[in-house]
């Protein structure tokens, strides 16, 4: 063989061997759209969901149907540092009928002297419930924006999807915990 | 067989086109496009940066001998900081990182990867260099330019003192909004320059050994260090931009507002660790495999046998590979994994024991019945395989989830990857290095003292390193300069056993020194009729320029016996 073939296999194998590692670096960055749509999608580390009216609408009647089963809701509530803002449950805990829609109402308050706009992160324990608990209105859905010693009272609509009750992880869980962090926004 | 030599030297006589023309001083060391002074180059600094490293572990041990905080105050201030209580265990935080980046990116893989896989990858596959010998000048100064970004950044603001203080890890969010100031941004830049020079060199590697083996050696007669450092090119070619990525976003998130990993913007933190990791878990096997490669040359040769089951051993390697990118949330098990994913990951980090275990194994059936001679590089083969097989032990152990709950981030973890690295990976080197030293040097090193070496070196890492298996095991956590009054009785035993570590590199120095200054002259095969790959049909040193002719290997050679009758392509 010619030197030129040796170059131009030796060329061949280090393009592919750099676009090789390019795709790398690629995927590398489309993990974090692909990691988000895989939280969702299957409530992975507690990820909550999201329903419709209507949804909500047949769960309750599946829920009834399977013998109108409660399970415990506890409510919890923290600020990112330098928040300066009060945030906490109405109620600390509440007993649901699974498949049964619910309103939890927080409570925040603006304890600084400047609007602050906050967006809350949300998980549930134990994180197997999180494929089955569904919001169907929320707070966190949106940035709020506090002016300075303003007070809200915050909904949240959810409930308990009765396929719960097929999961054999989910045996034993009495109780969910809805667990909700306020942060500034970055915009 | 020795007398073969001549046939694949280039030009013996001494005109201008000489193979042993060497360019001037500077024009050749500084400008180097020859893969053996390249790969000379990256032993040096591999060396010169395992001495930093292992100072770093020398100051965390004597901080560790006792309970309390002793000198951290004085690093503190010794380091541009002032000597209060946070900057001090801030100290011990740059302390830790700089010692895991150091003996990973600047120590192991230039070593391993730079030192023995240039110089001994061209001349086992009988080629005249690496594929592109100027892309592997740019590989080694790249890696030289990130090792000189991480020491700057000892010296500059990392928040609550001078030095990034992240762990090798770097995860957020303590890479991020925990650590204000230029010195985390230079530690992260010094990854991206190592990480580039190791894609650099990872394409070279792939190159070389897919296009110029010599004629007649196809894949199923290359040696096994060959295979080692192939399989080894395309784990870094695959794992090391996704830490790219990585730590890229961590740049954007500290610098320019990006939210990545902060949750206040949509991002998370655990993203960071499954990119890190999906790097990281590869990484080890990086670090592992090209000392894989070397003991299965030595062990063969001072054996005087093949090595048993050599397709075995080559798709292990390729096997532990594959199987290592799909393992990487065992490193995660506390961040809040369910039960199933945990069994995922246990399940098949507990797989890779089985090729493991093929290697360890073949090894073993190597020497059965072998005329096995112990000369230096064996012995630190033999050490390798008995303490990778204690370290690969606590592995089986760690890596069931329900265990890991209870040992995660101890002292058990740190015995575990210190057995597996500081004795697996740095015995194989050091194996590798008596075994090839006269090769590269042509002057013999003392057995006397590699002996002595060995054995200080044994004992000291073992007395190092056993006891902080019981200190995890009664909980004692990683990362932390100060400990329970518990605590004490094996700390003080494993500070000891740095000492005798420390003596025994004492005798490593004066070898190469001896060896330079008294040692015998090295003939061209000085471990006789064991040793029959390419590399031992050339002088010691070999020439500047090997294999202008070709040479063949012919149908009757099989995958260790390359040298026989040795006739040149063109004769």
């Amino acid at each position: 063989m010619t030197t030129a073939t040796l170059q131009d296999r030796k060329n061949r194998t280090a393009m592919l061997a750099l676009l090789a590692a390019a795709g790398m670096l690629g995927l590398g960055y489309a993990a974090v759209p692909l990691y988000q749509l895989f939280c969702q999608v299957t409530g992975f580390g507690g990820t909550t969901q999201r329903a419709t009216e209507s949804e909500a609408a047949i769960a309750e009647r599946i829920g009834q149907a399977a013998g109108g089963q409660q399970i415990s809701i506890r409510f919890d509530a923290t600020t990112a540092p330098g928040l300066g803002w009060t945030f906490k449950p109405e109620q600390v805990t509440d007993t649901v009928t699974i498949g049964q829609r619910d309103m939890a109402i927080y409570l925040a308050k603006n304890n600084s002297d400047r609007p602050v706009t906050g967006t809350a992160t949300f998980n549930v324990e134990p994180e197997q419930a999180g494929a089955y608990f569904n919001k169907i209105q929320c707070f966190c859905f949106t940035e709020q924006t506090l002016q300075p010693g303003q007070e809200v009272r915050m909904p949240v609509l959810y409930f308990v999807d009765p396929k719960a009750l097929e999961d054999p992880n989910m045996e034993g869980v009495e109780q969910i915990t809805l667990s909700y962090t306020f942060h500034e926004a970055i915009d | 067989m020795a007398t073969t030599a001549d046939n694949f030297q280039a030009h013996t006589d001494g005109h201008a086109h000489d193979a042993d023309h060497k360019p001037g001083f500077f024009a050749r060391w500084f400008m180097s496009t020859n893969h053996k002074d390249i790969g000379t180059l990256y032993l040096i600094f591999a060396i010169f940066a395992g001495i930093i490293g292992g100072a770093i572990s020398g100051i965390m041990r004597m901080e560790l001998a006792e309970p309390g905080i002793q000198y951290l105050q004085w690093w503190a201030e010794f380091m541009g900081g002032t000597a209060d209580f946070d900057t001090s265990l801030h100290m011990w935080n740059v302390f830790i990182t700089a010692h895991g980046l150091i003996m990973v990116f600047f120590m192991v893989m230039p070593a391993m990867i730079g030192g023995f896989g240039n110089w001994f990858v061209p001349l086992m596959i009988g080629a005249p260099d690496m594929a592109f010998p100027r892309m592997n000048n740019i590989s080694f100064w790249l890696t030289v330019a990130g090792f000189l970004s991480l020491m700057f950044s000892l010296f500059v603001p990392g928040g609550t003192g001078p030095g990034a203080g992240v762990g090798w890890t770097v995860y957020a969010p303590l890479s991020t909004s925990g650590s204000t100031g230029p010195a985390v941004d230079f530690a992260i830049f010094s990854l991206h320059l190592a990480g580039a020079g190791s894609i650099l060199g990872a394409t070279n590697f792939i190159t070389t050994i897919f296009n110029m083996r010599a004629p007649g050696m196809t894949l199923h007669k290359m040696p096994l260090f060959v295979w080692s450092v192939l399989v080894t090119a395309f784990l870094l070619l695959l794992a090391l931009p996704v830490l790219a990525a990585a730590i890229t976003m961590l740049i954007t998130d500290r610098n320019f507002g990006t939210t990545f990993f902060d949750p206040a913007g949509g991002g998370d933190p655990v993203l960071y660790q499954h990119l890190f990791w999906f790097f990281g878990h590869p990484e080890v096997y990086i670090m592992i495999l090209p000392g894989f490669g070397m003991v299965s040359q030595i062990v063969a040769t001072f054996s005087r046998k093949p090595v048993f089951g050599y397709l075995g051993m080559a798709y292990a390697m390729v096997a532990i590979g594959v199987v290592g990118f799909i393992v990487w949330a065992h490193h995660m098990y506390t961040v809040g994994l369910d039960v199933n994913t945990k069994m995922y990951f246990t399940a098949a980090t507990m797989v890779i024991a089985v090729p493991t275990g093929v290697k360890i194994f073949s090894w073993i059936a190597t020497m059965w019945g072998g005329s096995i001679e112990f000369k230096s590089p064996m012995v630190w083969a033999l050490g390798f395989i008995f303490l990778f097989t204690v370290g690969g032990v606590t592995g089986v152990y760690l890596a069931n989830g329900g265990v890991d709950d209870v040992v995660h981030d101890t002292y058990f973890v740190v015995a575990h990857f210190h057995y597996v690295l500081s004795m697996g990976a740095v015995f194989s080197m050091f194996a590798g290095f008596y075994y090839w030293f006269p090769k590269m040097s042509g002057k013999m090193h003392s057995e006397l003292l590699s002996h002595i070496h060995f054995w200080l070196f044994f004992i000291g890492v073992n007395v190092i390193f056993f006891p902080q298996h019981f200190l995890g095991l009664q909980g004692m956590p990683r990362r932390y300069p100060d400990y329970a009054e518990a605590y004490t009785y094996w700390n003080e035993i494993s500070s000891l056993g740095y000492h005798i570590m420390a003596f025994s590199m004492v005798f490593f120095f004066i070898n190469i020194i001896y060896a330079f200054v008294a040692g015998k002259k090295a003939e061209d095969n000085y471990w006789g009729e064991g040793a029959t790959t390419l590399e031992w049909s050339l002088s010691s040193p070999p020439p500047f320029h090997q294999f202008s002719e070709l040479p063949v290997i012919e149908d009757h050679h099989d995958h260790h016996d390359h040298i026989g009758d040795g006739k040149p392509a063109t004769a």
